[in-house]
């Protein structure tokens, strides 16, 4: 997994609650087998005007230019800003990696749902908490003095507008950890594989009802 | 032993928690893995690269449902049109084959909707860590068991270790007592209070359902309550283990037997938060207050009761821009009444409503009658192989398609609309699935979400109707 040490990015601005994982990354693109290449389907119902699907070239759609993610300014911004509830609905980690192949490496919101929260930390991509007062300043901001240019170091845990202005965010710090390391939560866990082993044992000892062969 | 008193969560935690670390993260073992085609190609994808195998395969269980078609099977995985939807199914088929996964192929009676099958083989067990790439994992905490959704990374650490890496969430209690009004069913207890507490309530918490409007609902009721917990924003509901667990569970496939049932039930007795066990967050309601609901807008907290007008922007507050383009996308105006939405289609179905108690209650309210003439398809979707066959036993296909219902093969259906059944633009849907996001159902697709009770009596009349009265 890609680390997260620390970013510099421009922020593009989505004042929405609940966005959720449909949102981000609809149905028909849930079909691919594939872990990479969401990018140009990310937010796909709000960024083009006319419907697609995994066929459709997307340079010939017609895009919606009052979407944020459309508009020059904004090229290349990294740093999604937006508002309660983040990735709520499906659990399908597709919408992070729609967001992580559009070059979104940190999403910043006053709260986010947990499987998609979660599911950011397996994908190399910070999801940000921040107050809701705090982010209401970062909107405004934005507003009156875009671009806005915003660094983030995940080990001091702030968030900083050059010099001037910063706020700290929470974070717990396993995940903090394992995204500082880009940790492959799977190895790691397998140094445990005695105490599983064990703990397996003496749980089919307890409930040896639950040793079952599906066939 | 821990002799402070603990909720069933504190319980289940503890009970599968295999280690914890100093930063705040714990491993629980995970009993039972289910697995489907849209969340898991990359995960058995991962394991290959990395050169592992999976831990056990023993508590997993695979099955196609969110991208089959619910037309005929005869012609199995080849006979699906949508060459993507093809190639995704036959990638679970190759990986279950290649990495020893128990696995219900599309032509197997016993395929169905993930969080139909488990429950309905006694695999969903009291006590027990269930976990699925799907958000509506929530759906087996009806068994006292520990049920959550999990992301593809997730699937392939759980393959791999048989573990699920997590930090323990916050207890919340929701109560509610009293006898439901006539006509209001599980569904409507979980969007009332989906509607009261707001989809992001649950964030962070586990949510454990009690009092005694929840402990008299079936198993199948207490399913589709758990199942909407997510849509409240928790991970998991929980609904403490009783005689009505053990009833439901007693004879399915995998379900104990004989001696080792008795034991089961020594330890399963225990499954219920203690006496004076202390919740992060408590909450309480009154069933008698709560009537038919619908939604109306593009979020499940955005419903009301069957015969409460369509609310105005200006009444709440911070959400307000979210209900005008809510309104707007729905074609709404405020102090409209749901009766004068016209309705295009109906589906009863999905992981939250395609279980047989579902069915019967559609059935009965569409019984010697006709669906009306501006409905352009009513589908009922069965959540799996057996329910479809227990239902064509009782005669309830019959009913159904008598009245003009169209019966189909299991799946996911139109809940998400990954496979053929999808709502065209503009088209109003009363729907029995949980989830009226922007294009759900099909692109500019306009969902209400209610009961199969509801459904049905919206698929005869047209619209939406108050059944609370007697269905009149």
């Amino acid at each position: 997994m890609q680390a997260f040490k620390s970013h510099q990015g421009l922020v593009i601005p989505l004042d929405r609650c609940n966005v959720d994982t449909d949102a981000l990354l609809p149905k028909q693109y849930l079909k691919c087998v594939k872990k990479f290449g969401y990018g140009s389907w990310l937010f796909d119902d709000d960024r083009y005007l006319d419907p697609g699907d995994v066929y459709t070239d997307c340079n010939l759609r017609r895009t919606n230019p009052r979407f944020a993610l459309n508009q020059p300014q904004y090229r290349g911004a990294s740093i999604l800003l937006a508002q309660d509830n983040f990735g709520c609905g499906s659990s399908r980690e597709h919408a992070v990696w729609a967001l992580r192949d559009f070059g979104i490496r940190v999403v910043i919101a006053p709260s986010f749902a947990d499987i998609f929260y979660n599911n950011c930390f397996k994908n190399g991509l910070l999801p940000l908490v921040l107050a809701r007062p705090a982010v209401a300043e970062l909107f405004a901001l934005e507003q009156q003095a875009a671009p806005l240019m915003l660094n983030i170091d995940l080990q001091s845990q702030t968030l900083s507008r050059g010099s001037a202005e910063s706020w700290h965010f929470a974070i717990d710090a396993g995940r903090k950890e394992n995204l500082i390391e880009g940790r492959d939560d799977i190895a790691v866990t397998l140094d445990a594989a005695e105490s599983i082993k064990h703990f397996e044992n003496q749980l089919y000892r307890e409930e040896p009802w639950l040793k079952t062969d599906i066939r | 032993m821990n002799n402070s008193p603990q909720t069933l969560y504190d319980k289940l935690w503890a009970r599968r928690c295999v280690k914890s670390f100093d930063n705040g993260l714990s491993l629980i073992y995970i009993d039972r893995h289910i697995l489907h085609e849209v969340s898991s190609a990359q995960a058995f994808e991962g394991l290959r690269a990395a050169g592992r195998k999976p831990w056990r395969t023993s508590g997993a269980l695979a099955t196609p449902d969110h991208n089959v078609p619910t037309t005929e099977r005869e012609l199995g995985v080849e006979g699906i049109d949508d060459p993507l939807s093809r190639i995704q199914v036959q990638t679970l088929d190759d990986n279950c084959q290649r990495f020893g996964i128990p696995h219900f192929a599309l032509q197997d009676v016993r395929q169905g909707i993930v969080h139909v099958i488990a429950p309905e083989q006694g695999l969903t067990l009291p006590g027990t860590a269930v976990v699925c790439g799907d958000s509506h994992t929530a759906t087996h905490g009806a068994f006292a068991a520990l049920g959550v959704g999990i992301g593809t990374s997730e699937v392939e650490h759980v393959l791999a270790t048989s573990c699920l890496l997590q930090r323990k969430a916050k207890n919340m209690l929701v109560r509610v007592d009293g006898e439901c009004l006539p006509g209001v069913s599980a569904k409507d207890i979980a969007l009332y209070l989906i509607g009261q507490l707001g989809t992001a309530a649950g964030t962070g918490h586990t949510i454990e359902f009690a009092g005694s409007t929840i402990t008299s609902l079936s198993m199948e009721g207490r399913m589709t309550l758990c199942n909407m917990a997510i849509e409240a924003g928790a991970r998991a509901g929980l609904v403490a283990f009783d005689a009505v667990t053990a009833n439901y569970l007693k004879g399915r496939r995998y379900a104990p037997s004989a001696e080792l049932w008795d034991s089961a039930l020594a330890v399963w007795h225990n499954l219920h938060s203690d006496a004076d066990a202390e919740f992060d967050v408590c909450y309480q309601f009154d069933a008698a207050a709560i009537k038919p609901q619908v939604t109306w807008g593009t979020s499940p907290e955005m419903v009301i009761a069957v015969d409460e007008a369509i609310p105005a922007p200006s009444t709440v507050g911070e959400k307000q821009r979210d209900y005008q383009s809510a309104l707007a996308y729905m074609g709404l105006k405020p102090g409209q009444s749901l009766g004068e939405i016209t309705l295009d289609r109906v589906f009863i179905g999905s992981c939250t409503n395609s279980r047989i108690e579902d069915l019967r209650s559609a059935a009965q309210m569409v019984a010697g009658k006709k669906i009306a003439p501006t409905i352009k398809q009513a589908l009922a979707v069965p959540g799996s192989g057996l329910v479809k066959r227990q239902a064509e036993s009782e005669g309830l296909d019959r009913i159904l398609m008598d009245a003009g219902f169209e019966w189909r093969q299991p799946g996911c259906s139109m809940c998400l609309g990954m496979n053929p059944d999808q709502l065209l633009p503009g088209e109003h849907c009363a729907a029995t699935s949980n989830r009226n996001f922007v294009g759900r159902q099909g692109p500019n697709g306009r969902t209400h979400l209610v009961s199969p009770a509801m459904a049905a009596a919206a698929a005869i009349a047209g619209h939406f109707v108050d059944i609370s009265g007697g269905g009149k």
